[in-house]
């Protein structure tokens, strides 16, 4: 492999990495939203309950 | 200020397909289809995807710039956010600008970089100018102030890039290669087919990460809103 062989393919292995990278983060983004969510939805669905048994008085 | 989804026409799963179609049809191109440059050998072939790259991020920043007028002139909730990830888009595609382009002026000048190339010093001030975007954003509270100060700072960025753009044209002296003339493009064959597929894949694959962020932030943005609205 030639030095100018070399750069070139670092050059499109960074592009490669970089771009990854990206999407490794946004996947990790969309992950701790998918949390957020799931925490949401189950605190909406405790809160009716929660509600009927404050309800409950006589 | 309440942020809505917008409906668009092509689907994401079509987007990504699309890209990874492109960007692999212009590895291919670049790799074993395009001929050796008689003059630069070798490193030539950094070009591809240097110069699609440049101007994709070109692209980001003016619809970034583009976006931001939008929200000064009609006040779209949508506008403020999609001129924020169009600039983080244009920011990522401009790191990959000067690194590609630093390699590149490795083998070709024997240096990684050269202050006296108005081309390089100006993207570099341009890509800067974006960066420092970030920090006026998130050194303020979110709310129609942070958004119109913002959209501000990115309309006068977008006067950088014409200058950036020229400044190898209009420079006496320069080592950096010009490939788009006034009389057109410096080259043909299957240089330029596949400098256009590079192009195309570059242009795609922006538009699919811009709509992969855009859609995680509109709902980070929904889901602060509910929170609030459950505190």
């Amino acid at each position: 492999m030639t030095n100018a062989e070399k750069y070139v393919t670092a050059a499109y292995c960074v592009v490669f990495a970089i771009v990854l990278l990206y999407v490794v983060i946004i996947a990790l983004k969309l992950k701790r939203l998918e949390r957020e969510v799931d925490d949401l939805s189950g605190r909406a669905e405790r809160e009716p309950e929660d509600e009927r048994e404050s309800a409950r008085v006589g | 200020m309440t942020v809505v989804g917008r409906s668009y026409r092509i689907s994401l799963p079509a987007l990504a397909a699309a890209s990874l179609v492109l960007v692999t049809t212009a590895l291919v191109l670049v790799f074993f289809v395009a001929p050796t440059d008689a003059d630069q050998g070798f490193s030539q072939r950094i070009f591809y995807f240097h110069v699609s790259i440049a101007f994709t991020s070109y692209l980001c920043f003016g619809l970034g710039a583009w976006k931001a007028l939008v929200h000064l002139w009609k006040r779209d909730p949508n506008a403020d956010l999609e001129s924020y990830v169009g600039i983080h888009q244009g920011v990522i595609f401009g790191s990959l600008v000067l690194i590609t382009g630093s390699i590149w002026a490795r083998i070709s000048w024997g240096h990684w970089w050269l202050w006296s190339e108005n081309q390089l010093v100006l993207f570099l001030v341009l890509f800067l100018f974006y960066a420092a975007y970030f920090m006026l954003r998130f050194s303020l509270d979110a709310g129609p102030q942070r958004a119109n100060l913002c959209a501000v700072y990115a309309l006068f960025g977008v006067v950088l890039i014409p200058v950036s753009f020229l400044a190898i044209r209009l420079a006496q002296r320069f080592i950096h290669p010009v490939v788009f003339t006034r009389h057109g493009a410096a080259f043909g064959g299957w240089i330029m087919v596949t400098y256009l597929v590079s192009q195309a894949a570059m242009i795609v694959l922006a538009y699919t990460l811009y709509r992969i962020e855009l859609s995680g932030k509109r709902l980070d943005v929904r889901l602060r809103e509910l929170r609030r609205a459950y505190a």
